[in-house]
């Protein structure tokens, strides 16, 4: 489903990936752990090239982005590739001046062209799912952060993507109101989508993960099944993180 | 007293009214292209190229940076020099657009930087292009954040149209000086044209005022 090769990028001489291969299989969840400052969320911003990587290439289905060429005369290829891999953000970054359904019905009616009505029923299905019918209507600011995020995966769902990147999703949210974003997308790894999660809730990412990748400065340093590998991890600096975030 | 300059006001008001005519017709007309214009410039500011930022950078610069009635007196008097004479109204209309773009350039600029990057990225994580971007997430917002200096501005330019008496366009400013060199009723004269534009300010600000409750529809708490 996604093949990346050779993946790096820096920023200002800094090397923040340092040659990152991945494969990520069809209806596989894909969890990535790490410290602050590992790379892991520049690693999943570069997958839909919302970073532009310094060089590697990205394979998503069919559509294949490579650095070595010009990006500017891919930007057609860029924008296919991110209809078919939806994002959602720490901040969920809704359209403020939209409401919940307006947000999600956003991407087929502009991009896809889909019909008004045919997109509102899709919508409406989509905030169902996420638990959000009835709130069809309101603006963004008058929703709580889980349910504002909840939006937001709805906003990625209705695109209709073969994977869904998550970027810290519930790192923004108060404590009280992580589990309903969790359970949402547990609900989602359930249906087989394929799903790639940077994640800080290492027990979210045992439970729901089929493999974990831990990365540290900028290089893949072990992955594996995910119940084994937080169970028995075979690397030092594997162990010291997973210890450290345990307490 | 008063009958009488009631009576003076009433006489003039054919022309006044025609001189209001050019007044609002400069004003709407160079709000317009000052926006249009403006926005362009606004675009080029944003520009990932650095010559055409400069060159909007000193577009601004140069056109804020004169007054207006000089700008005026170049275009109206100093062009023929060049071999291009305009009308008096033509020249008046791009004096008054091309310094409108210039404070319509800065307003939409600083908008649309205040809108949070993460905007462009969601939108851009749907797939959608730039000129979709712009249209669809930034500018409804960047909106919100334009509307009170533009209208500022739109208020400033209904006023500085009284400039282009001085390049001796018909409007009502204008007027004004003609009938009251001839009546000598002066105060009479220049408080009805000051009433004229206090009105046409004021209906100016009505509409500014709707348009922000309209961009600020989803803030509202209820």
């Amino acid at each position: 489903m996604i093949t990346v090769e050779k993946l790096t990028k820096q920023f200002k001489g800094n090397e923040v990936l340092k040659g990152i291969d991945l494969k990520v299989e069809p209806g596989e969840v894909v969890a990535i752990i790490g410290p602050s400052g590992s790379g892991k969320t520049t690693l999943l911003r570069c997958l839909n090239l919302l970073e532009v990587p310094t060089s590697g290439s990205i394979i998503v289905g069919d559509i294949k982005v490579d650095l070595s060429r010009s990006l500017s005369q891919q930007q057609r290829l860029i924008r296919q590739l991110r209809q078919h891999v939806g994002f959602v953000f720490q901040n969920f970054n809704l359209f403020p001046h939209r409401t919940a359904l307006e947000n999600v019905i956003e991407g087929p009616t502009v991009v896809k062209k889909m019909p008004r009505e045919q997109a509102v029923e899709l919508g409406r299905v989509l905030l169902a799912k996420v638990g959000l019918a009835g709130k069809e209507d309101a603006y963004p600011r008058r929703l709580s952060g889980g349910q504002q995020q909840r939006v937001a995966i709805a906003r990625a769902l209705a695109m209709e993507p073969e994977v869904i990147l998550f970027d810290e999703p519930t790192s923004a949210l108060d404590p009280e109101l992580v589990g309903e974003v969790l359970n949402t997308i547990h609900a989602l790894a359930l249906e087989k989508r394929t799903m790639v999660i940077v994640t800080h809730e290492m027990s979210f990412a045992r439970d729901v993960a089929d493999r974990v990748i831990f990365i540290d400065k900028g290089v893949i340093v072990e992955q594996g099944d995910a119940k084994a590998l937080f169970a028995n991890p075979r690397e030092e600096r594997t162990r010291q993180f997973l210890e450290r975030s345990r307490n | 007293m008063i009958p009488e300059s009631l009576q003076l006001a009433l006489d003039s008001a054919p022309f006044l009214l025609k001189g209001a005519y050019y007044t609002v017709g400069l004003s709407l007309g160079s709000m317009f292209f000052g926006l249009v214009l403006g926005f362009g410039l606004a675009l080029m500011r944003l520009s990932k190229i650095w010559v055409i930022r400069a060159v909007a950078r000193v577009y601004v610069s140069f056109f804020r940076g004169t007054p207006l009635l000089v700008q005026l007196f170049m275009i109206y008097y100093g062009l023929p020099d060049l071999g291009i004479e305009l009308n008096a109204i033509t020249a008046a209309l791009i004096g008054l657009s091309l310094n409108m773009a210039a404070y319509a350039c800065e307003i939409l600029r600083a908008a649309i930087s205040s809108v949070d990057k993460g905007q462009w990225e969601a939108a851009a994580s749907i797939g959608m292009t730039r000129a979709q971007t712009m249209r669809r997430a930034i500018l409804p917002q960047a909106a919100r954040t334009a509307l009170p200096p533009l209208g500022n501005s739109f208020i400033s330019l209904v006023k500085d149209t009284a400039m282009a008496a001085t390049i001796q366009v018909p409007e009502v400013f204008r007027q004004a000086q003609l009938i009251s060199s001839r009546t000598l009723e002066i105060f009479t004269m220049y408080l009805t044209v000051a009433v004229i534009y206090w009105v046409l300010c004021s209906i100016l600000a009505h509409f500014q005022n709707r348009l922000e409750a309209r961009a600020n529809r989803h803030d509202v708490e209820s």
